[in-house]
């Protein structure tokens, strides 16, 4: 969906994407377009670089939850605080995947995980943080959106906001991001078809769908 | 041009703008913080930009984006500082990108104190991030002597697609000189065809991936054995020294940065006791001019040699082994922030000559 919105707004010489460390890690081979690979949680820092020295061109950060809301957590917002003209896309599938399931920030409480195999105790490690809502509260940030990948409805309005957010970095208006609930049936222990109905069932409650933000 | 008086971490700035260097991003840290606040107002005036990062891991990031982007950029920290940013800086040489990174040392270990030292010698020669990597590292003893490196620091960088390093002391920081900014040295700016500019399907520019993930073993290698051939060509090509009043000498002394300037006025307070000592000053610190050391030290006439630093001991190990046991080598010094005067380094050879 990235490279098709890439493709439609007519930017795809000028864009590059920086890859984060996680299960998008070879995300570098499937665009072809000029791709960074970035340390853990580090990309939005890169794309800055990046930004400042060719403010004419286009960079996409494609993150998944570790390393945003984890390790990279003070890349993140801060670059939204800065209101540097980047496009974060940001998959939250509430576990560590690429190291094989851990728990990550995200993780829904009483969730299993390798590293909560008794659930996520929100006593022990707090409860799931919602980055949507906390970067829309920056005043840097221009356009922050939550989807979700479970329906075809849900697919539709993803692209929508990521194309947004495109428009948003090319109309030089500040940070903006799309959160995609995605499903890791993997890590999850379900099939595909139960992921996409954990999704709805138990991630849509506690992570709302919609706008938070649009200037 | 007539010299003009300027604090070390400025003279040290404006010779990076002099030196083609647009971008520049770090995190404010003692004492070192006279750069990035030179360069937050130079900057913006000659087209570039400079961005306070908001810690020194971000700011080695942003340098990662912007040398991929094909800029000349640096970054400048002290200590604990550049101790955060090595996981970014073993990134960047995997990546093969070139840009530049000053240290002014501080003592440590941990956040220590904010004066002068050389502790972080062993961290900027032997690794300092993770992996198969090196830096180049030029250690400069006057704010002259830094200002002239800058254009060759960019230069070298671009030329071996490579991060290099200043590692000077918080002295050459904080004193002011009289310096001649006339003498930046030429500066060469090279084409980047691997930078990340754009790409264009079926253009002449390849796609750039600038990337530091080898998953497979076979590929990794590749990438290891090319780094390692260009790292050859650097030992062979690259290393520099000042010898002063070796030949014949008695003992020699060995030492970089502010303490080699010591070290010389020790030299001739020798001299005037009929003592013939002479004095080895690495400019390069990676890599490390062993050849010219053994040369100086092996001499026939040389008794012993005594490498003083403001450290526990850390290029006495290179000293040493570049002697190879022909000849004693000494050490002087401690850790922390303590500077030995020209008498107390006299008095040790003096002592050395007793014994
Ligand atoms: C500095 C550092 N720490 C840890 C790792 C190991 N690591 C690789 S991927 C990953 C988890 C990534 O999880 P997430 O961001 O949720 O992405 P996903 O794999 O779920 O797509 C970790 C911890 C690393 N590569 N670098």
């Amino acid at each position: 969906m990235v490279a098709e919105v890439i493709e439609e707004l007519g930017i795809r010489e000028k864009t590059a994407g920086i890859a984060p460390v996680g299960c998008a890690v070879f995300a570098y081979n499937y665009f072809d377009i000029d791709m960074y690979e970035a340390a853990h949680g580090r990309a939005p820092a890169v794309a800055t670089g990046y930004k400042r020295v060719q403010p004419d061109h286009y960079i996409f950060t494609y993150q998944g939850d570790g390393d945003l809301a984890s390790i990279g957590t003070a890349e993140i917002v801060q670059a939204a605080h800065r209101g540097e003209k980047i496009t974060t896309i940001f998959i939250n599938n509430a576990i560590y995947g690429m190291t094989g399931g851990q728990m990550a920030p995200t993780t829904l409480v009483g969730q299993k995980t390798t590293t909560s195999p008794l659930g996520r105790d929100k006593e022990h490690c707090g409860e799931p943080i919602r980055m949507a809502e906390m970067l829309a509260t920056i005043s840097g940030s221009a356009f922050i959106a939550r989807c979700a990948l479970n329906t075809t409805p849900n697919l539709i309005k993803t692209k929508q906001a990521i194309k947004k957010a495109f428009e948003t970095q090319i109309a030089r208006k500040g940070f903006s991001m799309v959160e995609i609930l995605s499903p890791c049936p993997t890590n999850w222990g379900k099939s595909p078809a139960e992921a996409m109905d954990w999704i709805g069932e138990a991630m849509i409650p506690y992570y709302p769908l919609g706008v938070f933000k649009e200037v | 041009m007539a010299k003009k008086l300027m604090k070390g971490c400025e003279a040290i700035a404006e010779a990076a703008i002099q030196a083609g260097c647009r971008y520049f991003f770090g995190y404010p840290i003692t004492p070192q913080n006279d750069i990035p606040e030179y360069m937050s107002l130079r900057l913006p005036q000659v087209g570039g930009c400079f961005l306070q990062a908001e810690s020194e891991l971000a700011a080695i990031n942003m340098v990662y984006g912007a040398a991929g982007a094909g800029a000349r950029v640096m970054t400048s920290s002290s200590s604990p500082g550049i101790s955060l940013k090595q996981e970014g800086i073993s990134t960047a040489a995997a990546a093969e990108l070139p840009c530049v990174v000053v240290n002014m040392m501080r003592g440590g270990p941990g956040l220590g104190n904010i004066q002068a030292s050389q502790g972080d010698y062993f961290q900027a020669t032997k690794g300092g991030g993770h992996g198969d990597y090196h830096v180049i590292v030029y250690a400069p003893s006057s704010i002259q002597e830094a200002v002239g490196m800058m254009a060759k620091a960019f230069d070298v960088a671009d030329e071996y697609r490579i991060p290099v390093m200043i590692l000077a002391d918080g002295l050459i920081g904080q004193m002011m000189e009289p310096v001649d900014m006339d003498q930046v040295g030429e500066v060469h700016l090279r084409e980047k065809p691997w930078a990340a500019t754009g790409y264009v399907p079926g253009g002449k520019k390849p796609r750039a991936v600038i990337n530091s993930l080898y998953i497979e073993t076979e590929d990794l290698d590749v990438l290891v054995s090319r780094l390692e051939a260009r790292y050859e060509v650097i030992r062979q090509k690259e290393p520099m020294i000042e010898t002063y009043k070796t030949e014949g000498a008695e003992y020699i002394l060995c030492a970089y940065g502010t303490v080699a300037r010591v070290c010389k006025a020790a030299v001739r307070i020798l001299e005037e006791k009929g003592v013939k000592v002479g004095l080895v000053r690495p400019i390069t610190l990676w890599p490390f001019p062993y050849d010219k050391v053994r040369e100086a030290i092996a001499q026939e006439s040389v008794k012993e040699a005594l490498t003083v630093e403001v450290s526990s001991g850390q290029m006495v190990e290179d000293i040493r082994l570049a002697v190879n046991g022909i000849k004693p080598v000494q050490f002087m010094g401690k850790g922390g922030s303590r500077i030995p005067s020209a008498e107390e380094i006299a008095e040790r050879i003096m002592e050395m000559r007793r014994a």
